[in-house]
């Protein structure tokens, strides 16, 4: 009998053995928590920034694209206006979407923010810009596939463009491209494994970090793999929770 | 219950989509407590002539005067005046996310004129009317189409409007849901509200309204009593028409 069960506890003792000298001596263990806090203060934060420029670009371009025949014929200043906002953003989206994220951080922390030594709020700062480019683009196609009478009904009710736009018509919007929003948002968590490259000590490096001292690859990359792979479904159960709780509208 | 005061003018309205003239002159009035009925083929621009009314569709030439205020001028803030103007439209457009009550009391609270509170009591009330009470807290898509009818209707009476735009209020309706929001527009017509209706329901026009407008390719052709019109049409293409859909 024992002789059957001897190579997985023979392997188990060896994965224990690594593990403690991996993790445990020298408190190695440590450097993984701070890189975990750091790849998510970074993803989390720019995931808001993302947010907060996605919603701003997606009103501006999606208010040009539905109303600029009329107002260019009315003539107003207001068309001028937004007709340059929405110019800004559309440069902002070609060159967010054009540039490989990884040189944007680089650019952010060697070139912008040269006098910031803590990488953290760069990485923050670059991946809520680049982040939010393509939030941007999630929100307007959401915004656009809003029936308009839902436009007209919010107005025809004497609530102004902006008021229609965050009460009507956003949080159907948002409803509508959470999916899609969850996905990018597990595209960035993963993104910000390239934080290693201005100093930050994310997930990514520390494991790379353990490896390079203990001459050990098994143990530290598999771990730093299950470390992401666990937070993305965790990620993807609570956004299944809210699009269910979100549904509680339409039986 | 018509009086003497004007409500709604329009002078010389005009509106074209790029190079199709929907609208080509409209001249009328409606007076305070009047229910006028728009009827035509489709395409004949009534209902764009009552988009016009609360400028959903902006004209591109002519005046429109709410309460005495040219609506039409850039400097009118039309959101004050669509706060009295209420619209109930075809497809219903109720808000999905919002309960039946969210939907009534999000303007009026929002707009600042009423409290979250009395917002409630009065939607609460006006529910009660169109015997919609027990549904207060009911999603839209658990409605039917008569039922979001009539949400839809109570919840533009919740901003106390003093005139109510129809744009074809039970063309999506299943047939045996038509009585229903009918029913509600008469007893609104009953309680002295000034209406304006596109509708194709003849039977709503002959009985309810003073006056029935018949718009056809961008002109009021022929206007009158629903006696009149009815009655004793005298255009050949109102006389056409009629003979098509009664």
């Amino acid at each position: 009998m024992s002789d059957i069960f001897e190579p997985i506890k023979n392997l188990f003792d060896s994965l224990a053995h690594e593990f403690n000298f991996v993790f445990i001596e020298d408190n190695r263990y440590t450097q993984m928590i701070t890189g975990l806090e750091n790849t998510v203060k970074i993803t989390f934060g720019a995931l808001l920034i993302g947010i907060v420029i996605g919603i701003v670009i997606a009103a501006v371009r999606s208010t040009y694209d539905k109303n600029k025949e009329k107002m260019r014929r009315s003539g107003s200043p207001a068309y001028y206006i937004l007709a340059f906002l929405n110019f800004i953003c559309k440069v902002y989206l070609t060159v967010i979407r054009g540039t490989p994220v990884v040189v944007q951080l680089m650019i952010s922390y060697f070139l912008i923010f040269v006098s910031v030594k803590d990488g953290v709020p760069v990485g923050i700062f670059a991946f809520g810009i680049n982040s939010g480019a393509y939030v941007a683009e999630i929100f307007r196609g959401g915004i656009m596939s809003i029936d308009n009478g839902q436009f007209e009904a919010g107005r025809s009710l004497g609530l102004n463009y902006i008021q229609t736009m965050f009460h009507i018509i956003i949080p159907q919007m948002f409803k509508n491209v959470l999916p899609t929003l969850c996905n990018e948002f597990i595209a960035l968590l993963k993104e910000t494994s390239v934080a290693g490259y201005v100093g930050v000590v994310d997930l990514t490096k520390a494991g790379n970090a353990i490896a390079g001292r203990t001459y050990s690859y098994f143990m530290p990359l598999i771990s730093v793999a299950l470390i992401y792979l666990v937070i993305v479904m965790i990620l993807t159960a609570l956004v299944g929770k809210l699009e269910r709780r979100l549904r509680t509208s339409d039986h | 219950m018509t009086t003497d005061t004007v409500l709604i003018k329009t002078v010389g309205l005009e509106k074209s989509f790029g190079d199709i003239e929907v609208l080509k002159g409209i001249d009328t009035e409606i007076k305070k407590g009047e229910v006028v009925v728009i009827i035509g083929p489709s395409g004949s621009g009534k209902s764009t002539f009552l988009r016009t009314l609360n400028l959903l569709e902006s004209p591109t030439a002519g005046s429109i005067f709410f309460e005495g205020t040219d609506i039409t001028d850039p400097k009118t803030d039309i959101n004050l005046h669509r706060q009295k103007m209420g619209m109930v439209f075809q497809q219903f457009n109720l808000f999905p996310h919002m309960t039946v009550l969210k939907n009534m009391t999000i303007a009026p609270v929002k707009l600042k004129k009423a409290t979250k509170k009395e917002a409630e009591e009065r939607a609460l009330s006006l529910l009660e009317r169109v015997g919609l009470a027990d549904r207060a807290n009911a999603y839209p898509s658990q409605l039917s189409g008569g039922q979001k009818q009539r949400v839809a209707i109570v919840r533009a009476l919740c901003m106390q409007p003093d005139v109510m735009l129809f744009d074809e209020p039970t063309s999506a309706l299943d047939p045996e849901m038509v009585g229903e929001v009918l029913d509600v527009m008469k007893a609104l017509a009953n309680d002295g509200m000034t209406m304006a209706v596109v509708t194709h329901e003849m039977g709503f026009a002959r009985e309810v309204a003073d006056r029935v407008l018949f718009i056809d390719q961008g002109i009021i052709m022929e206007e009158g009593t629903p006696e009149e019109i009815f009655g004793s049409p005298k255009s050949p293409r109102l006389k056409d028409f009629l003979s098509k859909v009664i």
